[in-house]
């Protein structure tokens, strides 16, 4: 039972000018175990607040989230994250940056090489734990980044735009890596993203988010990364389907848009 | 002979990385555009190029190259220098370097302090007796001033003496014109020449007897212009009409100052005194007596120059930056010749120092000694450590045995009280520095990362210190150094405070902007990949802010070499700004030059460490 479950999350961050914003409005939401779930929105929508208070890294000012039971306070290993930058530590090697969490705790150290040596594996950089991580290219580093958190076992990984910076080519790749890796570790997935493609393809389910204040908008079920698990993902990206409800969404949040922009025009 | 030919091999390098260095540019005009970074990588024949013409300015303008082409030259040129100095005196008289005569200098100068006060005196309030008196004595003065300008009263020799001084100049520069002048040599007195220690040798510098044939010339023509020389400075234009007219002066004040009772008075009749006293030098001659030696004089120069032919140039040339000038019975070089040291003399005084027997007063430059480690424990393990040791200390008994206990034998330990083996420490002027400069260098580290580290992570930490540090650091450490070293002693505690005072100001601020500069998105990885708050510290945080740190080293290396070296001119007995300091006293060019290039190296070799290290270290830097 390690559903993620959230009552009525409020996040109202208070300005040093007196003012405040309200970057999460009643957001209740359940994720089963092995769910994964898109959340995507308009700028500004509360999507990254959200993630950060899943992870811990924020304490929501009303309502309570809940993963296997408990309450979530702080960040924890039960939580990996994957940044959009990869955030990894430079200094170190690749298999340094990987097994970074096992070192942490004091792992054994040749089961901790083993590991590294599976999960460079799965990421497919096979040979590649010596080289220096400035050394490698956006997706390699992304490669890393996921190794890292996964190498954890973490009940539940979030990741922020994590194909946010690749190139278009290198994207669709990790895209089906993260479906790959969904499918083998049956782990629960929960991925911000600002592509509506993505979100679509990599979204069991999928929230839409509007913004001021962030709430959820819609929430929708998809066949698609189900499909993608086998089949050729661009063939998915031309299904009638498919591009029905990218349409729709992309209208969605055009207009939430176009609202934002009227609001502050009129402002 | 060395020096002359490294001063060819620098010329080559200087010429050939030039014509390298346009060969390259031709080769890259098509790959790289003005203002593309990459311009500015490899270029060590730049390097080469810079180097060399930096050794050639300091070989030439030292006259190092001179001395070693033209090793005669500075002997010959001070021969030239001696018949100058020889003909200064009656040089000067005449408009050559001067835009008038002598006579004309002083009478116009005389007349004009006159008239001056004449002008005084009419404000003075005097009586009327008084001011005529005095106005009456000025006239006479005056009087007698312009009386020496006259052909009319001068003496009746002096026309006669005045012709003779000119044949004799005449003659002089016939002679220097005459290839057999001066004669055949005298053997004894050119192997006492050639026996004299050469340029550089000695302290006198230059050798003073002349080596060679040209050199003989103008050595001998020296000292028959010397005898000329005392001959014209004799003639005085002391005719009997202008003595008697001086003596008359001299009374008439002498009375008035027997009846002067006003302070005004008795000043104005002062400064008259001392006008009547100049006339009484009687250096005035009218303007025709004195002109044959004009002439002569021109003639004399012009042969001066023939004959020093290609002197000359070396002078300009090949000595440039300054002159060599005679002295009484030595000869010295002059301008940048004085004080740019010559790089080989430089070199040579540095081996010399370099010898751990010789050293700077008493004090090696870099060696070691043989220190007992005993010595090292007593300084380094607190004596006090016996005292926390349970039970009591020795004491003697009945028989006067003294049982010494455990406590004994650690407290021998801690106070060096043993025997032990010695080993090499570093010792010396340039061993002091650098260890000073690494000890304030390592405390500033240690204790200024840690703080700097806290002040990037804590609000309170940062508001706290912030205020002491940023107070404290922009105070030049110079400003500090009185205080500091009234209060930790002018050995080497105060300049190690002073040392890590700069480096911890440094370090602090360093690995602040590093510990801030942290990523939140790394920060917020570790976090949930479990890492504990010390962790982050030192896992994340410290390795992220090593590429600030490390600038900060290698700042603090050179900003703690600089005030090292000032501290140590403040106060102190050994270290390298000491022996700057004492040679500086003493006007010693040599081991100042020494004890500057020794400080650039260091410094240099410091960074060149440093930018290893960081190399090394932080290759990830800019790459993130």
């Amino acid at each position: 039972m390690s559903d993620l479950i959230t009552d009525k999350l409020n996040m109202v961050f208070e300005l040093p000018d007196g003012s405040s914003v309200h970057a999460l409005k009643d957001v209740t939401f359940t994720l089963k175990k092995g769910e994964l779930l898109s959340v995507l929105g308009p700028s500004g929508c509360g999507k990254t607040t959200l993630l950060n208070i899943v992870a811990g890294f924020l304490h929501p000012t009303g309502g309570s989230i809940k993963l296997g039971g408990s309450i979530i306070e702080k960040p924890g290993v039960d939580r990996g994250m994957v940044f959009q930058q990869g955030a990894l530590f430079e200094w170190l090697t690749v298999a340094d940056n990987v097994n970074f969490g096992l070192r942490m705790k004091n792992a054994d150290k040749e089961e901790t090489k083993q590991k590294v040596e599976e999960w460079l594996d799965i990421v497919g950089l096979q040979g590649f734990g010596d080289t220096p991580t400035y050394q490698l290219s956006g997706g390699m580093q992304q490669r890393v980044a996921l190794a890292r958190c996964l190498i954890n076992n973490p009940d539940l990984i979030l990741m922020d735009e994590p194909l946010g910076a690749l190139d278009a080519l290198t994207r669709e790749k990790m895209q089906s890596l993260v479906l790959k890796i969904w499918k083998e570790t049956g782990k629960t997935i929960m991925i911000i993203t600002h592509s509506v493609e993505e979100a679509l393809l990599l979204g069991e389910r999928l929230f839409v988010m509007a913004p001021r204040p962030g709430r959820l908008h819609k929430q929708y079920r998809l066949p698609f990364a189900e499909m993608g698990l086998d089949g050729d993902p661009r063939e998915i990206k031309n299904e009638e389907k498919f591009v029905q409800t990218r349409e729709e969404i992309l209208t969605m949040i055009w207009n939430m848009e176009e609202e934002i922009m009227g609001k502050v025009e009129a402002a | 002979m060395i020096v002359a030919v490294l001063y060819i091999a620098l010329l080559i390098v200087f010429f050939w990385s030039i014509l390298h260095g346009r060969k390259v540019v031709r080769t890259e005009r098509t790959d790289a555009v003005f203002g593309n970074p990459i311009r500015t990588q490899g270029g060590y024949h730049w390097v080469a190029c810079g180097v060399s013409s930096l050794m050639l300015v300091w070989f030439t303008f030292s006259w190092d190259a001179g001395r070693a082409f033209f090793p005669n030259s500075a002997n010959e040129l001070c021969q030239v220098a001696k018949l100058n100095r020889a003909l200064n005196p009656i040089r000067s008289a005449f408009p050559l370097d001067n835009r008038h005569l002598l006579g004309t200098r002083i009478l116009s100068r005389d007349l004009y302090q006159i008239e001056l006060l004449t002008e005084e005196l009419n404000e003075l309030d005097l009586t009327d007796t008084d001011r005529g008196n005095l106005l009456l004595l000025i006239d006479e003065v005056r009087e007698a001033l312009v009386l020496q300008a006259s052909s009319e009263f001068i003496a009746p020799d002096i026309p006669e003496r005045f012709q003779d001084i000119a044949t004799r100049i005449e003659q002089l520069a016939l002679d220097l014109q005459n290839h057999e002048f001066p004669g055949p040599v005298d053997e004894a007195k050119m192997a006492e020449a050639l026996a004299q220690p050469g340029w550089g040798e000695s302290s006198t510098e230059i050798p003073v007897l002349p080596k060679t044939q040209r050199g003989r010339i103008f050595d001998v023509a020296a000292e028959i212009m010397e005898g000329i020389t005392e001959d014209f400075s004799e003639i005085r234009n002391d005719g009997p009409e202008l003595t008697k007219r001086i003596e008359n002066i001299r009374e008439r004040i002498q009375e008035l100052e027997g009846i002067a009772d006003q302070e005004a008075y008795k000043e104005v009749l002062k400064d008259i005194e001392k006008i009547s006293k100049r006339v009484d030098d009687f250096r005035v001659f009218p303007t025709q007596v004195t002109q044959g030696i004009e002439a002569s004089l021109i003639l004399l120069e012009q042969a001066m120059q023939d004959r020093q032919g290609s002197l000359r140039f070396i002078d300009t040339l090949v000595l440039p930056g300054g002159d060599i000038l005679a002295g009484n019975n030595a000869c010295s070089e002059q301008g940048s010749g004085r004080w740019l040291p010559k790089p080989s003399d430089t070199l040579a005084t540095f081996i010399w120092m370099a010898d751990p027997a010789q050293g700077y007063k008493g004090f090696p430059l870099f060696w070691y000694k043989m220190k007992p480690v005993s010595e090292m424990i007593d300084f380094l393990v607190p004596d006090s450590v016996a005292d926390l040791i349970p039970g009591e200390y020795g004491h003697h008994d009945e028989e006067g045995n003294i049982h010494s206990s455990f406590k004994d034998r650690i407290y021998n330990f801690a106070s060096g009280d043993f025997d032990s083996f010695s080993v090499p420490v570093p010792t010396g002027h340039i061993w002091d520095s650098i260890l000073r400069v690494l000890a304030g260098l390592i405390l500033g580290i240690l204790l200024g990362v840690p703080l700097g580290l806290f002040m990037g992570l804590s609000r309170f930490a940062k508001g706290y210190f912030d205020p002491l540090v940023e107070l404290y650091r922009p105070v030049p450490p110079l400003a500090w150094a009185p205080l500091i070293l009234t209060i930790f002693g002018i050995q080497d505690d105060g300049k190690i405070f002073l040392l890590f005072m700069v480096a911890f100001a440094i370090m602090v601020i360093s690995a602040r902007t590093g510990a801030t500069g942290t990523q939140l998105s790394k920060i917020h990885a570790a976090h949930s990949l479990g890492a504990s708050n010390r962790q982050i510290i030192q896992q994340v945080i410290l390795p992220n802010s090593l590429p600030e740190i490390l600038t900060g080293i290698r700042i603090s290396i050179g900003v703690c070499w600089g005030t090292l070296v000032a501290a140590e001119m403040l106060a102190g007995t050994t270290g390298i700004g000491f022996v700057e300091n004492v040679a500086r006293k003493q006007s010693d060019y040599e081991i100042i030059w020494m004890t500057i290039i020794v400080m650039g190296v260091l410094g240099l070799l410091f960074d060149l460490i440093m930018r290893i290290v960081i190399d090394k270290t932080i290759p990830w830097r800019g790459k993130g």
